[in-house]
């Protein structure tokens, strides 16, 4: 072992062929690194395509728990030889670069390690059948890593054993390829590499999970009963969370299931469904992507104006168009805030990670009800498909689902003089009936169109207006009900502050620890929720220079913010990555670092942070 | 104005139904359509229907898009909750209530723009899932909301208002559905109400999707000599397929009709139909003859009214999704929320 070994800081990159049944072999290697209690955070580029294309799965490898994306690769493991070029350059000068010596290639660069492995060749002596002969090469691959870097065997032999329990052969045929990988680093490579991995302890009480599985299983806790949806990349693993979860934790003895999963013929019909079956009293939700949420606009509008709860979930992909359906971007934010005609804005909640995404999904059902009206859960492709390293999710068994203002029989029957649309207790929120509820009282008619407080047709502009204001009353009621901002103080004198959303939170810690080794602090909020809470306006306000992140082009949340705060002037600093990759601190570092050293003015607002890392 | 109540004025002598309700108990707000709008008539309709079922109001959920025909919605059945959506989209709103609770009546009515332009999609995917349904498109070839531009069931020999030809073909509603696999098709004509209450009856105990595609004039747009949608055309080009009599389970009057000249159709729901036929040889089970009656007629210029399609043992949505036998909407959160011990299976099963 080399002097210049280093533990559990690297990042590792895996070059694949789209279809290649390389997919599995990395997330098993991600999940081997998490069992062994490291921290780590793995993200999959993979391409708009089924076979053929280049595919990339990341790891980011992290003791100190730094594990936004980073670039800059120590261990490449490069099986496409389409993408050589590309990947070598990638590596980090004394940094590994793995690949597939079955056929020699001369490689143009001296500061790195270069090691062959002839997979394809050991595979094909191995196995006769030649479908055996490509999957068994990215477990080749694996079981030379393992040796390389150090992943312990155990756990791999472990984590086999637990997915393939069942089936004895294949675990064995797992066991044999992964034996052919290590056996030829033996007998021909020096292992040991300098950075490698050791066991730690930094996992317990955590779980490796992606947004989509997290929040497919929230909307089951939350007790939907209907999900309708359209197949879009990145919101599908969403829907076939739910499905998975409820088919087998919801079926009845009759062989029956409490709950219906439809695939519609297209969104607009997706949240057409998901509103008529929440009208008539189920928790049904939809999920989509940018597409998706222009298609259904004219719904969302319905569901605003008629009062409707209505669950949406939007898995943001770089937009816009059909843009990149395989990236990540935060470029929906003013589409879904203000989705639909005429005077509307929607509920907007912003998970930060899976675990999140599991609240968000169960609360999510609890605004849609008590407000009556959509609320759009806005996570990205980034959250919704990778595996991220979480807390596990927790349940209180006294959670109450808030089923808002609903009338049952006896209440109707003690209500003076039902309206549909009456603000009896001042909030904005009226009452709402479920069809059947009662022989003789409580029906009324929903419609798009405008209506008086019993739901009766207008054409009387003073009522009109009259709604419109009671539901910009409603809609101010969300702001103290809904998730309140998320507010580090890092240091109480400085006059500089950050904010950001969603996905973008672990790039911010990172970036925010190293400014701190720097002496320079600056303070955080997360917002989690649109309509803005009060503190949003607050945090703004006491802060000179506020940098505002965002994976868009456009500064949409500073725009969103500029709209609906009044006391904002020109304090928003954007920084604004939109180039679909997860964000990285390097990028925020370089962005805040040049405001900081060229503006004078900003450069006097700097405080020292409370704590220094 | 629309939302002014008709006054509630209750005759002691009217008679009443299995209910103890009178046939006003089921109506609606004043209707706003022009006088002589054939869609009031189909209201009407659907009033008698469901006084004679002894339907309990608030039992149905009466849906709609957007058009004039769709208004009429607020015209029936003040008891029950309705849904006016957006223009085209009802099917899908339709197909999401139908889900939470399968136990209601659905009334879905639309036009034929709203249901064979924008939502032509819906229509046909609604078909398709053979939704629980009684889909009536009061169908009158033209735009009558926004004042008369050709629709995609107006004939393609056919003119607007100002002489001007429609120079496209038409969709045929009905004929779609029948190759959609809809379980019951018919087609009526607003003025009939002796064909079309027996058959909004039957539509409405029938479990799966039923069509009444209903020719229903637009006095104002599509009414002159040279629309094929017009009263007087329709009363000369009328060719009725078969009187039938809905025949609930409890009292069968099959009796009434000589044998020879009746098929008894039994639906899996046990109710039967007992349909006396014109046509010696026409039978509303046999999916290719109903294509093939629709295709000869249109060719001649005449329209067929009556059942014209019933498929005994189609599967209704629910059937075929297998969801639970309580309604979606009535199943307890305790039941629906898998609690704590499973989510601790499941953290394990995510480390
Ligand atoms: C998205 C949208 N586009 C256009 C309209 C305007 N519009 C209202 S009703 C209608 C046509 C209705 O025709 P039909 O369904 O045949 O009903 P009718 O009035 O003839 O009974 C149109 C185009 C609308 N309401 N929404
Ligand atoms: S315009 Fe035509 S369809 Fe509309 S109400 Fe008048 S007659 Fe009826
Ligand atoms: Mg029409």
């Amino acid at each position: 072992m080399s002097n210049n070994s280093s533990y559990n800081e690297l990042v590792l990159k895996f070059a694949n062929v789209n279809g290649s049944g390389s997919a599995s072999a990395n997330t098993f290697c991600a999940k081997a690194l998490f069992r062994m209690g490291i921290p780590v955070s793995a993200k999959n580029i993979f391409p708009s395509n089924i076979q053929g294309l280049p595919t990339w799965y990341e790891i980011k490898i992290s003791e100190s728990e730094q594990l936004a994306r980073r670039d800059g690769i120590d261990v490449m493991v490069a099986m496409n030889a389409q993408t050589y070029e590309q990947d070598i350059n990638e590596v980090l000068e004394n940094g590994t670069f793995i690949y597939d010596s079955s056929l020699l290639r001369d490689f143009k660069r001296d500061d790195i390690n270069i090691i062959g492995i002839p997979i394809a060749k050991l595979c094909a002596d191995a196995y006769t059948d030649s479908r055996q002969r490509q999957l068994f090469k990215n477990i080749v691959y694996l079981g030379s890593l393992s040796l390389l870097i150090g992943i312990d065997f155990d756990v791999i032999k472990q984590l086999l054993s637990d997915q393939f329990g069942s089936k004895p052969k294949l675990y064995d045929q797992n066991i044999k390829a992964l034996e052919i990988g290590r056996q030829y680093v033996k007998e021909n490579i020096k292992y040991p590499l300098e950075k490698q991995v050791r066991k730690s302890n930094k996992n317990t009480n955590k779980i490796m999970i992606n947004g989509n599985e997290a929040a497919g299983l929230g909307a089951v806790y939350a007790g939907a009963t209907v999900a309708s949806w359209y197949p879009i990349t990145p919101s599908t693993s969403l829907v076939e969370s739910f499905e998975k979860h409820a088919m087998k934790l919801r079926k009845n003895e009759d062989g029956t299931f409490n709950a219906a999963i439809m695939q519609a013929e297209d969104e607009l019909s997706a949240v057409g469904m998901a509103i008529g079956a929440n009208w008539n009293g189920a928790r049904a939700f939809t999920a989509t992507s940018g597409p998706g949420i222009s298609l259904m606009s004219e719904f969302i509008g319905l569901a605003y104006f008629a009062e409707i709860p209505l669950v949406l979930f939007n898995i943001q992909r770089g937009g816009p168009s059909t843009g990149m359906p395989t990236r990540t971007q935060q470029s929906d934010v003013l589409s879904c805030a203000y989705a639909s005609h005429g005077d509307t804005k929607q509920v907007l909640l912003f998970p930060a990670d899976p675990n999140e995404c599991f609240y968000f999904a169960i609360e999510s059902f609890d605004y849609a009800e008590r407000l009556q009206t959509p609320v759009i859960v806005l996570s990205d492709l980034d959250i919704g498909m990778n595996d991220w390293v979480v807390d596990k999710l927790e349940w209180d068994p006294n959670y109450k689902h808030d089923r808002g203002k609903v009338l049952n029989s006896k209440e109707l029957e003690n209500a003076k003089d039902f309206g549909r649309y009456k603000d009896v207790d001042g909030d904005g929120i009226p009452y709402r009936t479920i069809p059947a509820t009662h022989p003789e009282l409580g029906a009324y008619f929903t419609r798009g169109t405008s209506h008086n407080e019993y739901g009766g047709y207008t054409e009387n502009g003073v009522i009109h207006a009259k709604t419109l204001d009671r539901l910009e009353k409603k809609f101010d009621t969300g702001k103290s009900l809904l998730p309140q901002p998320e507010i580090i103080i890092n240091s109480p004198k400085t006059k500089i502050g950050i904010i950001n959303f969603g996905s973008t939170t672990k790039a911010i810690n990172e970036t925010l620890n190293h400014l701190s080794s720097k002496g320079i602090g600056i303070n955080h909020m997360r917002i989690r929720a649109f309509p803005f809470s009060k503190k949003i306006d607050n945090f703004i306000n006491e802060h000179e220079v506020i940098f505002i992140v965002e994976q868009n082009r456009d500064a949409q949340m500073k725009k969103l913010l500029v709209n609906e705060i009044d006391s904002i002037s020109s304090k928003l600093l954007s920084i604004l990555n939109y180039d679909g990759m997860p964000l990285t601190a390097q990028f925020l570092i370089d962005k805040i670092s040049e405001h900081l050293e060229e503006d004078i003015d900003i450069n006097q607002l700097i405080a020292p942070p409370i704590k220094i890392v | 104005m629309t939302f002014i109540k008709k006054p509630i004025f209750r005759h002691p002598s009217l008679p009443k139904n299995d209910l103890g309700l009178t046939y006003r108990d089921y109506e609606g707000l004043v209707s706003t359509l022009c006088a002589g709008c054939g869609h009031d008539s189909i209201t009407a309709s659907i009033v008698q229907s469901c006084y004679d079922l002894s339907l309990p109001a608030h039992k149905i959920a009466k849906l709609s898009g957007i058009g004039c025909s769709s208004k009429t919605t607020n015209y029936f059945l003040n008891q029950s909750h309705g849904f006016n959506t957006v223009h085209g989209r009802m099917p899908s709103v339709a197909t999401g209530a139908n889900l939470a609770n399968r136990d209601l009546i659905y009334i879905g009515v639309s036009g034929d723009g709203d249901t064979a332009s924008i939502g032509l999609g819906q229509y046909c995917h609604a078909i398709r899932r053979q939704l629980n349904v009684t889909y009536i498109v009061e169908n009158n070839g033209t735009y009558g909301l926004t004042k008369g531009q050709f629709s995609a069931t107006n004939d393609k020999k056919s003119k607007n208002k100002k002489g001007a030809d429609n120079p496209f073909g038409a969709i045929d509603l009905a004929l779609m559905a029948i190759e959609l696999g809809a379980g019951f098709v018919a087609r009526s004509f607003s003025g009939d109400k002796e064909q079309l209450v027996p058959l909004i009856k039957k539509a409405i105990a029938y479990n799966g999707f039923s069509l009444i595609d209903v020719i229903s004039p637009c006095v104002t747009f599509n009414n002159h000599p040279h629309s094929t949608k017009s009263y007087d055309y329709i009363r000369e080009h009328n060719t009725a397929m078969g009187e039938l009599d809905f025949v609930p389970e409890k009292e069968n009057i099959q009796a009434k009709y000589s044998e020879g000249e009746s098929v008894d159709v039994t639906l899996h729901d046990g109710n039967s139909i007992n349909l006396q036929k014109l046509d010696g040889n026409y039978d509303p089970r046999d999916q290719d003859k109903a294509v093939s009656i629709l295709r000869k007629y249109r060719g001649e210029g005449k329209v067929v009214t009556g059942l014209l399609y019933i498929n005994e043992d189609a599967n209704e949505m629910h059937e075929t999704l297998k969801t639970s036998t309580t309604p979606l909407n009535a199943i307890p959160m305790n039941d629906l929320c898998p609690g704590i011990d499973e989510l601790d299976k499941l953290n394990k099963s995510y480390t």
